[in-house]
């Protein structure tokens, strides 16, 4: 580590303080609470000085500064509000507003633009221009991103949050001075990964998006800050909604407020892939299926039935013949509080889910090794990145930003071996391309089986290139080891164990939002929540109160093959297509019955007999853990009123079974205050009392829909998942470790791992769904990289 | 695509005059204006992968100078010169005068043989013999309108050999 740099005093309307030699004097005012108005500075991107808002009156120098680009120096004496100063930004205001068309009651920014609060706290109440103002229409340059050129305040964030941020290098400028015009790369059109970060970025209305643009106003929304339920990374995102007949209506996402992990990075999908909520074919109402046709049913029907079924067929066929698929997208209350269904309302430990990693072998190698998992966070901090397999620009957009920005802005060092040549490879110390399918040899090679690089060697990978790597590797101490499904059981164990001595820190790569966590809370035939084994059941027989069924269960594809055999009787499918993602033979679902929870009719749901319409993960509250192992809290944005979070529907279910709810969820424990259910004299205080923990991000946990009372329960078994709560409901991430809980060797089922292979532009079900998506893959072209600056 | 023997020449030759690629490309897109006429999109291509730029880039810095162009230009390109001195001297007359002349309405126009276009230009360095002109690269000075007409007649009879 480099020293810390030395402090300088400086002076700020006349307060003293320090910062450290470096530091840009805007960032300094900023952190004494003196605010320098700016609009092209923007943190983390390159300085550029253009719009002059940021001058400043510095002693000794006979000009005004810009405090954007001038370093601190020690004994600097500033002024930051003299009459010049005041003065000066009164002017240029009046110079950004000459051609400004003045459109805020019909703009998109209006509300929340950075030019309209600058006028309002530093601008002059005339304008002495009369000249007219100089127009062109606006213009749309793909699905995603519009233009309007006269509202262009020439800040060049967009150009520089493209190109330096996203390594896409989309937009540039063009003609010079005041007729300076930002322009799309493909001269009237734009072909780049509609990430929409430059319009989120821009500091006015120039840029919009086609979802939100003219749709409504910030001032009308709610705004609730949830996470992402595309991918693994696990951004948050702040979900802009909107009072509609049925319930709330989705109208943006965006990260303005910077929160998170992702800060204000978000993909096209966590920008604008919300869109299948609305999607004219979402199923809204339960569906039973009567002689070969869905029919409109109530929930009262639609539960009552699959409870009888379900009963029935413990019954008569026992537990055995009855099967449970979760999801990789649902919440961790939910995956937890379904393998606890499964468990112990219907005796059998047939469950399992999607796997798209092997998180099981990852435990396992983990804890042997007393090794850690790295967070999102430490992947922007890490002197070094490893990255093994895997296509992070296009699979996990929010960590190729994070290791981007570690590069540009930290200077880290960072490695990739992979068979593709990756667009990261740009930012490369080192890339090396082994030929496709020969990661685990890889791994045997740094373990020191120097006989395996005879099979890894090809143009772009000699057996020089692979032992310089790998001397490179033994030398980084602090490594962030990143490696995608290529790697599974064993392989996972190797790497570990090479790279744990030097304390690196590791992430496997899973797919979906909630696909760390669905392993975590123990969707495994062979498995309990925490990786544990079935050796180390009391744990959980003692807080359950109910015993563990003592036979292994059956995974995804032996219940498939049980069905074609006509052992399996019922299956539960609860937000999951497996019939498409392992390419199974839905005929096989024709005896059994057959219950999906889903928002889509899917390749399986076509083959149910009870469809249950479920909300997704901006309609519900609950946790996500990233696929880093970060744990976040999701928060309920949207709102359909006909459809029902998975969790209640699973407890609806276990409830019309005659099952003890409070054995299910652990709710009421601890709290005996009357939530203002009662109507009575002191139903005020009640209601009082409730709205005052709801302010706090705190629900009453006093309802069995609860999750949060499920959340104790598995903060209390789970040992890496015992973080504070209050750090939770306050919006923040908090990293979960992987703690084995005996030291029982994990069965790993390698084979069953089937990466989803979404792209930028799909997400699986949600994605199919999507508009935008589907729109912006229609208009693109074969996408050719761009050469970078 | 391919560019002429001798441009290949000075391009191979001008990437040893600077210490970094990208520095050739204001130069060389002058160069093949020369030889094309105006950048096409075919040279922008080509210009921008051969120095490791995006062809946006390459777009950018065309539109910066004014003397780079990416639509045709005539045969000779009269740039008649209206900035300071030659305003006083007359240089928006001779600006008027040549277009009529010549049937060219908009700036940057073509006439209708292809062998003209007219172009305003911002100051050309001969404002000791203001009002003036540049046809290509050659300098006309001390304009007026009947010296325009001769200069004109006689690029036209250049165009007709
Ligand atoms: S949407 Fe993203 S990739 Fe496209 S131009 Fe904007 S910043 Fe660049
Ligand atoms: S479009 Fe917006 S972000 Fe880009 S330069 Fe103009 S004002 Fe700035
Ligand atoms: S990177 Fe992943 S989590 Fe982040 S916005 Fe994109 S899909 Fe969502
Ligand atoms: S913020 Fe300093 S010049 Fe724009
Ligand atoms: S002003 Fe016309 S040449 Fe200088």
């Amino acid at each position: 580590m480099a020293d810390a740099p030395k402090l300088v005093n400086i002076t700020v309307n006349g307060k003293k303080t320090t910062a450290p030699a470096g530091t840009l004097l805007i960032e300094a005012c900023k952190q004494i609470g003196i605010e320098v108005p700016s609009f092209c500075y923007y943190p983390g991107l390159s300085l550029q000085g253009a719009c002059r808002m940021c001058l400043v009156e510095i002693e000794k120098m006979p000009k005004l500064q810009t405090a954007c680009t001038t370093p601190v120096a020690e004994g600097m004496v500033v002024n930051t509000e003299s009459e010049k100063v005041v003065q000066s930004r009164k002017a240029m205001l009046e110079i950004v507003l000459a051609n400004h068309p003045l459109d805020c009651p019909v703009c998109d920014a209006g509300g929340e633009c950075e030019l309209q609060d600058m006028t309002y706290t530093y601008g002059a109440a005339e304008s002495k221009f009369i000249d007219i103002k100089s127009h062109r229409d606006e213009q749309q340059w793909s699905p995603v991103v519009f233009f309007d050129r006269p509202r262009c305040i020439l800040c060049y964030r967009c150009v520089r949050v493209c190109g330096e941020g996203m390594d896409v290098w989309a937009l540039g400028v063009q003609n010079r001075g005041q007729g300076s015009v930002i322009a799309p790369n493909k001269q009237d059109h734009l072909e780049c990964e509609e990430c929409g970060m430059c319009i989120d970025i821009c500091p006015v209305g120039a840029l919009t998006s086609g979802s939100y643009r003219y749709k409504t106003r910030p001032w009308e929304m709610n705004h609730v800050g949830t996470v992402c339920t595309h991918c693994g990374d696990g951004c948050l995102t702040t979900v802009g909604v909107r009072r509609s007949d049925t319930g709330m209506e989705i109208v943006r996402c965006d990260n303005r407020d910077k929160s998170g992990i992702n800060g204000d990075f978000l993909c096209v999908k966590g920008r604008y892939a919300f869109d299948f909520a609305a999607n004219q074919e979402r199923i809204t109402q339960p569906l039973i299926k009567r002689d070969g046709k869905f029919v409109p049913a109530t929930w009262t029907q639609a539960i009552e039935l699959v409870a009888d079924k379900f009963k029935q067929v413990v019954q008569k066929d026992g537990p055995q013949a009855i099967g449970v698929i979760g999801s990789n997208r649902t919440t961790n209350e939910e995956n937890y509080l379904l393998q606890k269904f499964a468990r112990l309302v219907l005796g059998t430990n047939n469950i399992d889910h999607h796997r798209t990693a092997d998180f099981p072998a990852f435990a396992k190698a983990i804890s042997e090794n007393k090794a850690r998992t790295a967070s999102m966070r430490d992947v922007f901090e890490a002197p070094a990145v490893l990255l093994i397999g895997n296509d992070p620009t296009e699979q996990h957009p929010l960590l190729a930003w994070q290791i981007r920005n570690n590069v540009r802005l930290h200077r880290s060092k960072f490695y990739i071996v992979n068979s593709q040549a990756i667009k990261l490879r740009r930012q490369a110390t080192q890339f090396v391309q082994i030929p496709t399918g020969a990661e685990a040899r890889f791994v045997d090679f740094l373990s020191g089986n120097d006989a395996a690089a005879g099979t890894l060697t090809q143009a772009g990978a000699s057996n020089e290139n692979l032992s310089q790597l790998r001397d490179a590797l033994k030398g980084e101490q602090n490594l962030v080891v990143i490696f995608g499904s290529e790697l599974r059981g064993a392989d996972i164990s190797a790497l570990v164990k090479f790279a744990a001595p030097q304390n690196a820190k590791f992430i496997c790569l899973g797919d979906y939002a909630n696909s760390r966590g669905a392993a975590d809370m123990g969707l495994f035939p062979d498995l309990l929540p925490g990786y544990a084994t079935f050796a180390g059941a009391a744990r959980y027989q003692q807080e359950w109160g109910a015993d563990v069924p003592a036979l292994v269960g059956m995974d995804l594809k032996q219940m498939f093959g049980a069905a074609r055999d006509g052992k399996l009787k019922a299956l539960y499918v609860v937000g999951s297509n497996p019939v498409s993602r392992y390419a199974l033979d839905p005929f096989v679902l024709q005896a059994p019955f057959v219950v999906v929870q889903d928002m889509f009719m899917t390749e399986t749901a076509i083959a149910a007999d009870v469809i249950l319409p479920a909300a997704f993960a901006y309609e519900k509250s609950g946790t996500f853990t990233s696929t880093c192992g970060d744990l976040q809290m999701l928060r309920k944005a949207g709102d359909v009123v006909s459809v029902k979070s998975d969790f209640e529907i699973v407890v609806r279910i276990a409830e019309k079974m005659g099952y003890d709810v409070r054995k299910l969820v652990p709710f009421g424990k601890g709290l005996r205050a009357d939530m203002g259910q009662s109507r009575g004299a002191q139903s005020g205080e009640a209601d009082r009392h409730s709205v005052w923990l709801q302010a706090r991000g705190l629900e009453p946990k006093v309802s069995p829909f609860d999750p949060l009372a499920t959340l104790d329960e598995i903060q209390r078994l789970i040992p890496g998942y015992d973080v504070s709560q209050i750090n939770l409901v306050s919006g923040n991430d908090e990293h979960t470790q992987l703690v084995q809980i005996q030291n029982a060797s994990i069965p790993s089922h390698p084979e069953l791992v089937v990466p989803s292979n979404d792209t930028l532009f799909t997400s699986g079900t949600l994605g199919r769904y999507s508009t935008v998506l589907n729109s912006v893959m229609e208009r693109r072209a074969t996408g050719k990289e761009v050469a970078a600056d | 695509m391919n560019f002429s023997d001798q441009l290949e020449a000075r391009f191979a030759d001008m990437l040893g005059h600077y210490p970094t690629k990208r520095s050739v490309l204001v130069p060389f897109l002058l160069y093949t204006q020369d030889e094309l006429g105006y950048l096409t999109d075919e040279a922008i291509e080509e210009i921008a992968q051969r120095l490791d730029l995006t062809a946006l880039e390459v777009r950018n810095v065309i539109s910066y100078y004014s003397m780079l162009r990416t639509r045709p230009a005539g045969k000779y390109n009269v740039q008649v010169c209206t900035n300071i001195c030659c305003l006083l001297r007359g240089g928006e007359e001779i600006l008027e005068h040549a277009r009529k002349k010549l049937g060219v309405a908009v700036n940057k126009g073509i006439s209708e043989d292809g062998v003209f276009s007219v172009e305003e230009v911002e100051c050309i360095g001969a404002c000791s013999w203001a009002p003036a002109m540049q046809v290509n690269y050659d300098f006309h000075e001390n304009l007026t309108e009947a010296k325009v007409d001769e200069i004109l007649e006689s690029y036209r009879k250049k165009a007709q050999q």
